[in-house]
């Protein structure tokens, strides 16, 4: 009972996981302004950190969390650069 | 000891960070970590940062729980817009109060606070005019907005930062 | 190598919960930036998925490892502070640089620059929007 509960719920909850990446998805693939695209993409990273933290505790693997781990960092660093450049132009001041 | 560690707290906070990412406690890691966290200190201390100095320290406890709860409240009312948002959409607008905070620090953990809470998110801050630009999500009384954010966090917030 | 099945009934159950609230709440904030109409008001929306998400889901990682392997599991306490720390961040980020390019634009929608005197105190109260 117990097993079939649990992965049921990871499986209904990597649907959900994936519909909302697919509406970032949109978000960013239609814009209409380069800031919409940039929200896209940030929530997109969010979402897919998720995504692997779900798998992790699907195989009870603790090696996705470390991917998780750098995803988290790498979107940052790019969401904090296209910031900066829709503000100035230029990545580095 | 102010010297060698400007930063205890940061010091502490990075030694502790890297214990978690390598998931031990062994006396190697320790002292790696320790070296690791001593170094970016005094990188950081290079950058020369403003410094702050912590008046009453112990309201940030308090402060933290307000911040909890008003996080889970405005979770549940942004929910509550969205999935009615392609019925009627949202009122949502501009707001502009003035911010009696002067400090740097206490600036920047605002903003963290604003717009990290579901439903308002900090745009922009003059520091002449002091003047705050938010939006807010749902903007049915402007003064219930400015009131709400200046006696639970503007408030505390020089009351800590002093 | 232990497996999720393996998990007691009352961990299942809760680690289910949580993880069920999570992603629901994820999917409502990605709802949000599909369904808001102004940019302004997208960018609530990823804050859900970054509060409320990211809690949940690690939440329930959580607990699910901390049954499973008798030890706390603490990367996850990483990825929420981490999560909690930089989302705030990057909005502010590209709110800031979308009302700079709006004014540049000339868009009326947005507020114009605060202009007062810094020792007028009859300026606020939303005088802009």
């Amino acid at each position: 009972m117990s097993e079939l509960l649990i992965i049921w719920a990871i499986l209904v909850s990597q649907i959900l996981l994936s519909l909302a990446m697919g509406c970032a998805l949109y978000r960013m693939a239609r814009g209409p302004r380069a800031q919409d695209r940039i929200l896209g993409l940030d929530a997109l990273y969010i979402i897919a950190m998720l995504l692997l933290v779900t798998f992790g505790i699907r195989t009870a693997n603790t090696i996705y969390f470390e991917s998780a781990l750098i995803i988290a960092l790498l979107g940052f660093v790019s969401s904090i650069a296209f910031a900066k450049f829709l503000m100035r132009g230029e990545v580095i001041e | 000891m102010r010297v060698w560690l400007p930063y205890p707290l940061l010091f502490l906070g990075l030694l502790i960070v890297w214990l978690l990412i390598n998931q031990s406690l062994s006396p190697g890691q320790i002292v790696l970590g320790a070296i690791l966290s001593a170094l970016l200190v005094w990188i950081m201390g290079n950058l020369q940062p403003h410094k702050s100095t912590l008046r009453r320290a112990g309201l940030l406890l308090p402060l933290a729980g307000h911040i909890a709860v008003d996080v889970f409240r405005s979770n549940l009312a942004v929910m509550k817009v969205i999935l009615k948002a392609g019925r009627h959409p949202a009122n949502s607008g501009f707001l502009t109060m003035k911010i009696e905070l002067e400090d740097e620090n206490a600036l920047a953990m605002l903003a963290c606070i604003l717009t990290a809470t579901p439903g308002t998110a900090w745009l922009e801050h003059d520091r002449q005019t002091k003047l705050l630009t938010l939006h807010v999500l749902d903007l049915e009384n402007e003064q219930y907005w400015i009131d709400l954010i200046t006696r639970r966090y503007v408030t505390p917030l020089k009351e800590i930062f002093g | 190598m232990s497996h999720v099945t393996d998990l007691p009934i009352w961990a299942a159950a809760l680690v289910c919960l949580l993880l069920l609230a999570g992603s629901a709440m994820t999917l409502i904030g990605a709802l949000g930036l599909l369904k808001l109409d102004s940019f302004y008001s997208r960018l609530h929306a990823p804050t859900l998925a970054a509060s409320g998400g990211v809690l949940l889901i690690s939440l329930a990682s959580m607990i699910c490892f901390a049954v499973l392997q008798s030890r706390w599991i603490f990367h996850e306490v990483l990825i929420v502070s981490f999560v909690v720390l930089t989302t705030p961040v990057t909005l502010m980020m590209l709110g800031q640089s979308a009302l700079y390019r709006d004014r540049f634009e000339g868009e009326h929608d947005v507020p114009s620059k605060p202009s007062g005197e810094p020792v007028d105190p009859d300026l606020d109260n939303g005088a802009d929007v």
